[in-house]
């Protein structure tokens, strides 16, 4: 039984059944791992792709970078960022005009660009000096405290003199031993890495200072005393400074060193030996020729 | 028999893993109406304090997270008889149930109520070969039960064991780990028309849904409208749904009986429809405002305006006593429960230590039911609602949902059932062995 008469304008009833796709669709809403991809995944890849699109144009790519190094620039060259002098304390005028060498800066120039770790790394790489410490002073000035090697001994090699700390590092090379004539002379190869024990042996050598020409190493492995007059102390490998004090001793009490000898031979401790001249060895022979009644 | 097995194990199996997900969904396809709840399990099973009953019976193990209710379409007798039909009015509710409940609900357990129920009782005894009864045991009695010859096309829909016997001692409910000798287990089945499980399992898998169980209708209503006492003495329930009217027998908390009949408040409408000329929704509208079983007096005053669209002025203003539309209802009724009547003495209700009565359904919301249903069927009758749940919305409160919340215990708390049970070792076919040596004798 239809009604004969619709309602006027009523829509005519619709069926509240989804479709087959529609019912599909709102269960597939309603999956957890779908409603997931579709909140998180797509906006997420949105992004990406209209991001990589944007940025697949060479001269925006550019253009970012330009502005990226000129914001960078701005903040750099601010006053704050500068450094105008550099300071050097505890090194010598020449030492320090070698530093400034070697650094080669170019003042003023932004904090943002010294790389405080390899200038450091240049300065104490210098012969000279000892340690460094190098900082940024407020108000732009770079401080460097540098502690200088002392000299300690000059070391005679074939390619020239060198003077050496007191540890035998290098401090910087001669031009004439008439320059350092207050420091005593080393020579001979292997001499710098034993600088501390020829120091120990200068000063037991006090006595003999004004006739002492210096010390030389024997076969990298003992020392040679050397006096003028061609005189040589031969000490032992072992507590060579012991020998020195016993050939000194002998020295006080035989006066031994005055007398023509060419050397004294301490190698064996236990059996000192003397060298004499060829002249003094002649003499000698004829005086026990003249003893044996010979002649 | 084995293929029964399978295809009822497959569903059990469905059903644990619907319970593992958490989430399943119960539809209650019904003549008038459809009704679909999504049940959340939310693993508080466990937690139940006493083995007596707890304030929720027990029953607090679940949810209703979404509830939806459509007009069924395409349903007959509680058959589907027109499939697309019936395919778009689940596809409806399901879709407003998911909503309501904003998941995704893939495993569905349904229930009917037509399809011809019939009820066996089975009896099997077996020697047990040690004297304590295992669970092997109990598979094997319940293998030894004759089963009767139910007819070409039928299937069976529940196999439950209802009692079971050791030697002279019966009333067992669960005789494992007890000694005796002869072991006897008493098994209701009920058997529905194959067609109809067909056409709801197809239906079912055109909404893109796996069917995690069945159940009759008349079974579920019991479950929920009959109170733990009434199951336990003796009770019948009668679910009056729109097509068709659910009858079941529940003692010891057990349904040992199911039947239907094919009439219900459709029937009525239909009688309203055709004796005043209305149309079918007109009439409905009548029954449910005006709708009785007793007249009285003050009934043959009450003028009731029956209204119309035909433009005939004469027509459309009619009016009708309230007395002629209850002289028009009440011998459906009566006829309804006539029916019933005659379906519980053929059961034998009257043996039965209790005979509570309990009317359900949405037909049973008729004024003065109880007393008329008082005078056909026994004194002992009360009108039924279901039990209460978790997060049942109130407007699925109403008797007409007896069925679906039933269905939502029964989902939460199956009964065992005849496939639960392990096939016993020797009732597994022979065949295959026997066309190997067959293959062997041809072959060498």
């Amino acid at each position: 039984m239809w009604p004969l008469r619709r309602a006027a304008g009523a829509p005519p009833r619709r069926d509240p059944a989804p479709s087959r796709w529609a019912y599909r669709m709102q269960r597939l809403m309603l999956t957890p791992l779908f409603r997931l991809t579709l909140r998180a995944g797509v906006p997420c890849l949105l992004v990406f792709g209209a991001g990589s699109l944007w940025l697949a144009d060479e001269a925006r790519r550019d253009a970012i970078a330009g502005r990226i190094a000129e914001m960078r620039a701005a903040i750099e060259s601010r006053p704050e960022f500068r450094v105008d002098l550099m300071a050097i304390d505890g090194a010598s005028p020449d030492l320090a005009a070698d530093i400034r060498e070697v650094l080669q800066l170019d003042l003023p120039a932004t904090s943002f660009d010294l790389d405080l770790d390899a200038m450091r790394a240049q300065v104490a790489g210098l012969d000279p000096v000892k340690s460094v410490s190098l900082r940024i002073r407020p108000g732009g000035i770079l401080q460097l405290e540098v502690q200088e090697r002392v000299p300690a001994v000059v070391w005679r090699r074939a390619e020239g003199l060198e003077l050496l700390d007191a540890e035998g590092h290098p401090v910087r090379p001669l031009g004439s031993r008439a320059a350092r004539p207050d420091l005593p002379l080393i020579a001979g190869e292997g001499a710098d890495a034993h600088v501390a024990e020829a120091l120990d042996l200068f000063a037991a050598a006090r006595p003999l200072w004004p006739r002492l020409r210096g010390l030389v190493r024997v076969g990298e492995r003992r020392w040679d005393l050397v006096l003028d007059r061609g005189q040589r102390i031969m000490l032992p490998v072992a507590q060579p400074r012991r020998a020195l004090d016993r050939v000194i001793a002998m020295d006080g009490a035989e006066d031994l060193l005055s007398r023509d000898i060419a050397a004294v031979d301490m190698r064996l401790p236990e059996r000192p030996t003397l060298r004499l001249n060829p002249q003094a060895m002649e003499e000698l022979h004829r005086i026990r020729r003249i003893e044996w009644g010979e002649d | 028999m084995n293929q029964l097995y399978q295809s009822q194990r497959a569903m059990r199996a469905m059903r644990k893993a619907a319970m593992q997900r958490g989430v399943v969904a119960i539809l209650d396809i019904g003549t008038s109406k459809i009704a679909c709840l999504v049940l959340r399990f939310d693993g508080t099973e466990g937690s139940r304090a006493s083995d007596g009953v707890g304030p929720l019976a027990g029953q607090a193990g679940f949810r209703v997270i979404g509830a939806a209710t459509t007009r069924s379409r395409g349903v007959r007798f509680g058959e589907i008889a027109a499939m697309q039909e019936t395919e778009l009015a689940i596809r409806t509710v399901l879709k407003t149930a998911q909503n309501m409940a904003q998941i995704r609900v893939d495993h569905v357990i349904a229930s009917f109520s037509g399809a011809n129920p019939r009820s066996y009782g089975l009896a099997g005894q077996v020697e047990l070969e040690d004297q304590t009864v295992s669970e092997h045991d109990v598979a094997r009695v319940l293998a030894a039960c004759d089963v009767p010859d139910y007819g070409e096309g039928r299937e069976v829909l529940h196999a439950q064991p209802v009692n079971f016997a050791l030697d002279h001692r019966t009333g067992l409910s669960d005789p494992r780990g007890q000694i005796g000798n002869t072991l006897a287990a008493d098994m209701h089945m009920l058997t529905v028309d194959a067609q109809a499980v067909q056409n709801l399992a197809h239906c079912i898998k055109r909404c893109d849904l796996e069917l995690a169980g069945l159940a009759s209708s008349a079974y579920c209503a019991g479950i929920s409208a009959l109170v733990e006492d009434e199951q336990e003495l003796g009770a019948a329930c009668i679910d009056m749904g729109g097509g068709s009217t659910g009858v079941s027998i529940f003692i010891k908390k057990h349904m040992i009986y199911a039947d239907s009949v094919r009439m219900g408040g459709d029937h009525v409408t239909g009688d309203i429809s055709m004796g005043l000329s209305v149309p079918m929704a007109v009439a409905e509208r009548i029954k449910t405002f005006h709708g009785g079983v007793v007249a009285t007096g003050m009934d043959d005053r009450e003028m009731i305006e029956i209204g119309g669209d035909t433009g005939d002025w004469e027509h459309d203003r009619r009016t009708v006593s309230r007395a002629e539309l209850i002289g028009i209802i009440r011998p459906r009724v009566e006829e309804i429960l006539e029916e019933v009547r005659t379906r519980l003495d053929a059961a034998g209700f009257e043996h039965l230590p209790s005979q509570q009565i309990v009317l359900t359904g949405a037909a049973s919301q008729i004024p003065g039911l109880d007393g008329l249903a008082a005078r056909i069927l026994g004194q002992r009758v009360r009108l039924g609602r279901p039990m209460r749940v978790h997060g049942l919305p109130q407007s699925v409160t109403g008797p007409g949902f007896s069925a679906a919340v039933g269905l939502c215990l029964f989902a939460a708390h199956p009964q065992d059932e005849w496939w639960d049970f392990d096939i016993p070792v020797d009732r597994y076919p022979a065949r295959s062995l026997r066309r190997a040596v067959k293959w062997l004798r041809d072959n060498w």
